[in-house]
């Protein structure tokens, strides 16, 4: 559905993006993730023919960004980042005004109007003026205007971004209802919320693309070494000591000891060697508590991080 | 350019939401009233020193003692006024963002140019039809020849589009519409002044100087005299005005 061949753009000087590829499969959710100023938006800017790319191309849906520039854009959705809009139009206008200009029939706007004001809750607000509304409902008209003609790709940049906890439960529910209907590329820096809509995860950082796969994938390939949680009752010096003894534990990291005696250990040890049952046999051997063992998953986040230290360190 | 009439539309709706249209007729309307009763007033003290002197009356004429003045100082307050009106038809857009969705909606720039560009044409035509009323008053209580009052109208009309034009241009080079207002108000300023120095520059120089200036095309106009010269100049300038608007719409996309 989504193609991007080697897309390169640079404002004067600067790269703000090199070399980007990947391809979108039709229903797919993709998450775009990087930190501030990685690229994210720019790439965004340029699949929906905002600005051309300084060299390499993109299809959507069949049709060259560049050259059928039209062709795409009556065929994609799009949220800018931070959703601007115009705010001196009560809401029901605006969508009129994008369904209109979406070459939307008469009959066609009035049902897809009331369609997506209904999907994304903006009813109750529909005769305000944008400016007056909050910054979750503005967020939430520009999805609705983006849903408008019912575009087969959807482009989101940051959609939740400035939502109460609430709005984004929402909001995600809203994208995933949409998984298989839609394409959707959506960007974002939070990680938990990439992994919890998106099928498949690309990270980016300062403009190129450092790894592409589904979240399991990256945290799995990632992980070197297999990660428990222990907390403890009893005496700390002597539980880290006994834990590290135990065979096939390679580390044992002291995380804190709180006020009744209780440790909490990060135990590291051999990826596919569970050392589960030994740790605890070594605990209730000494007549100490057992009150927690558990496995740590690596999060999205650390593997964010270990990606890009890794790609620090190869430059280097 | 099916995108045309919903832009064209909107803008017009955002001018009468907010007070700018509003603001700027009631100000461009109050200065032509002054302009006209000074001018009348003035005629009508004329009027009255020419009942004893037969001489003077010979040449009084109500088309040129009230009408001409009062088309050329309404082209003098455009000169200030228009910058107002065009000053936010890019620059605000881009400011606030919305620039974005509206390239990125299934619309060629040149009908988001053309559309804006109508638009404030549609305000300005409303703004100069309220005027009427004072070529009307002049019907009722005078007899003014018909021909004159159309023919500065129309000149007047395309002055006016001709300043749109250049302002329109203005706003889509900044993002800040106080620059854009100020660059449209200086640009139109010489446009309107470089025909001065044609009497001491030289000859071919001078020439070409006068038929720059957008004044010197407007004179003729209120005398009842409507000049194709005049016409093509008023069009080329606008033409050439959107053509620039237009390419400095794509470089910014190029630029990014």
């Amino acid at each position: 559905m989504i193609e991007v061949e080697q897309l390169s753009k640079s404002y004067g000087p600067i790269k703000a993006i090199e070399d980007v590829s990947f391809v979108v499969e039709k229903g797919e959710i993709l998450g775009f993730l990087g930190p501030n100023g990685a690229g994210k938006s720019t790439t965004m800017r340029i699949l929906t023919c905002f600005m051309p790319p300084t060299s390499g191309t993109a299809r959507i849906a069949g049709f060259d960004i560049f050259k059928d520039s039209l062709q795409v854009r009556r065929r994609i959705g799009y949220v800018p980042e931070n959703a601007p809009l115009y705010t001196d139009m009560p809401v029901v206008s605006l969508l009129k005004f994008v369904a209109e200009i979406k070459g939307l029939s008469r009959h066609e706007r009035l049902r897809q109007i009331g369609q997506v004001m209904a999907d994304c809750g903006i009813k109750d607000v529909q005769h305000r003026y944008i400016g007056k509304l909050s910054k979750g409902y503005r967020q939430r008209v520009a999805l609705a205007q983006a849903l408008l003609g019912n575009p087969e790709v959807l482009i989101l940049d940051e959609p939740t971004i400035g939502l109460d906890p609430r709005q984004i439960i929402d909001i995600r529910q809203l994208i995933k209802g949409l998984a298989g209907q839609k394409t959707i590329i959506l960007s974002s820096h939070i990680l938990p919320e990439v992994s919890m809509t998106c099928q498949r995860v690309i990270i980016i950082n300062r403009g190129r693309v450092i790894a592409v796969d589904t979240p399991e994938n990256l945290t799995t390939k990632l992980q070197t070494t297999s990660r428990l949680l222990i907390r403890v009752e009893g005496p700390a010096p002597e539980v880290v000591r006994a834990l590290g003894a135990v065979s096939g534990v390679q580390t044992v990291k002291e995380e804190g000891i709180s006020a009744a005696q209780v440790v909490t250990c990060v135990v590291e040890s051999k990826k596919d060697r569970d050392v589960r049952k030994d740790v605890a046999a070594a605990v209730v051997r000494q007549h100490w508590g057992l009150l927690e063992l558990r496995p740590v998953d690596l999060t999205l986040e650390e593997v964010f991080v270990r990606l890009v230290t890794e790609e620090k360190e190869n430059a280097a | 350019m099916s995108s045309f009439w919903p832009i064209f539309k909107r803008e017009l709706r955002s001018y009468f939401v907010s007070p700018i249209a509003y603001v700027v007729m009631v100000m461009f309307l109050m200065i032509a009233g002054y302009f006209f009763y000074s001018s009348f007033a003035f005629f009508n003290f004329i009027g009255f020193q020419a009942m004893s002197n037969p001489m003077m009356a010979r040449n009084l004429n109500v088309t040129e003692g009230v009408l001409r003045p009062l088309y050329g100082n309404l082209g003098v307050i455009l000169l200030f006024i228009m910058p107002l009106l065009t000053m936010r038809l890019f620059a605000e857009e881009k400011k606030q963002g919305t620039i974005e969705l509206l390239l990125t909606y299934p619309v060629r720039d040149l009908a988001a140019v053309l559309a804006k560009f109508s638009a404030c044409l549609a305000v300005y035509t409303i703004m100069l039809a309220l005027t009427a009323l004072y070529p009307i008053l002049l019907i009722i209580f005078a007899q003014p020849e018909v021909g004159p009052i159309v023919a500065g109208y129309v000149g007047l009309f395309l002055l006016g589009a001709a300043f749109i034009a250049l302002g329109a241009l203005a706003s889509s080079l900044t993002e800040n519409q106080i620059v854009a207002a100020a660059m449209s108000f200086g640009f139109l300023l010489i446009f309107w002044v470089i025909g001065w120095s044609s009497q001491f520059a030289a000859s071919g120089m001078g020439r070409l100087l006068s038929h720059l200036s957008l004044l010197e095309h407007f004179d003729s106009f209120p005398k009842g005299v409507i000049d194709t010269k005049d016409i093509i100049f008023y069009l080329n300038f606008m033409v050439f005005c959107l053509f620039l608007t237009l390419r400095a719409l794509e470089s910014q996309r190029w630029r990014g």
